[in-house]
């Protein structure tokens, strides 16, 4: 099962580029989105990616950053980012294999791919809201929209 | 199955008959091959069911993956601003393979549209903002790329790119 609302998110440091890792330690403060998905270049990853690149600045209006992360390796991060203009980070979840999907609960063991799964993490660490999509089904952006309005109005 | 959240106004794009039971919106991208598939099936619907049906048009460009995207869809609305949304509509879906600025132009021209007019209107942001609010209210009503269609505020899951499909799923409401 992946981890649920309530749950402390577990802290990683991947690389987003070749020579820049990225901690989720960085991000206090902020609000993160992380999004398991099984592959880079395959045609529903791609969809679903290219999707959050036009929903970037909804996700900025509730002060929180969205990063990708499956288990390809940070090279081919890079050229699949190139080719499709992600605006975001993709981060490696590469070396030990699947460390994070696997504390997250989002690893597919049989296909050695993360599972397709969405995360909202809060200013302190905290996962807020929880989501696993079927491989197939790009999952969209309303259900992060949704927890991320949730939360703006828990708060005030 | 994700649900139509923003009902529709009178400041939709619609066609068909106003009163009609079933009621397809589109939540569409100019550029987009797919869409451009649809486009005829959408013509032979409303042909073929007439009276039983209302059709409404929402614009959803995927601007990094579609470069022309959004422009088509500040061309179409500035064009509704002089009446012929559903003209130009038409007429970027059927030129979909060669859409820049230019051809965008030449596309108003042919329509015959006021081209200071249509200029000033292309880039206002009366005209942006509609398009933002289409896209965002899709977003939140579930849409993850195009076309997506909601019948009677039902995402429509069993669309195959084929006009059959479509057909079906009107029927059974009929």
């Amino acid at each position: 099962m992946i981890l649920q609302k309530g749950d402390p998110a577990p802290d990683f440091e991947l690389n987003a580029t070749p020579d820049q890792k990225l901690k989720l330690t960085d991000f206090r403060g902020k609000r993160v989105i992380l999004s398991f998905y099984p592959a880079d270049w395959s045609p529903v990853c791609s969809d679903q990616m290219s999707l959050y690149n036009e929903t970037l600045r909804y996700f900025h209006k509730y002060n929180a950053e969205i990063m990708g992360i499956s288990v390809d390796s940070k090279w081919c991060h890079m050229a699949f980012g190139q080719s499709r203009k992600i605006h975001f980070p993709l981060l490696a979840d590469f070396e030990p294999k699947a460390e994070i999907s696997k504390a997250y609960g989002a690893y597919n063991e049989q296909e050695g791919e993360s599972l397709r799964a969405l995360f909202v993490i809060d200013e302190k660490g905290i996962i807020r809201w929880s989501y696993l999509s079927p491989d197939g089904i790009n999952p969209g952006a309303d259900g992060i929209l949704d927890a991320l309005e949730e939360m703006s109005s828990v708060k005030s | 199955m994700s649900k139509l959240r923003m009902p529709v106004t009178e400041q939709d794009h619609h066609t068909g008959n106003p009163k009609a039971k079933i009621i397809l919106v589109e939540y569409g991208d100019y550029q987009c091959p797919h869409c451009g598939i649809a486009h005829p099936f959408i013509k032979r619907l409303i042909k073929e069911f007439g009276r039983e049906l209302f059709f409404v048009f929402r614009n959803f460009p995927l601007q990094e993956v579609h470069p022309a995207a959004m422009i088509a869809a500040l061309a179409a609305e500035a064009a509704n601003l002089q009446g012929k949304f559903w003209e130009m509509h038409d007429i970027i879906f059927e030129h979909q393979d060669s859409l820049s600025a230019n051809s965008l132009l030449n596309l108003a021209k042919a329509l015959g549209l006021k081209l200071e007019k249509f200029a000033k209107d292309w880039e206002s942001k009366e005209v942006i903002s509609k398009v933002e609010n289409d896209f965002e209210g899709g977003i939140r009503s579930g849409v993850n790329g195009t076309p997506s269609f909601f019948i009677n505020g039902n995402q429509l899951s069993s669309y195959d790119e084929s006009y059959e499909s479509l057909a079906s799923a009107v029927q059974s409401l009929e």
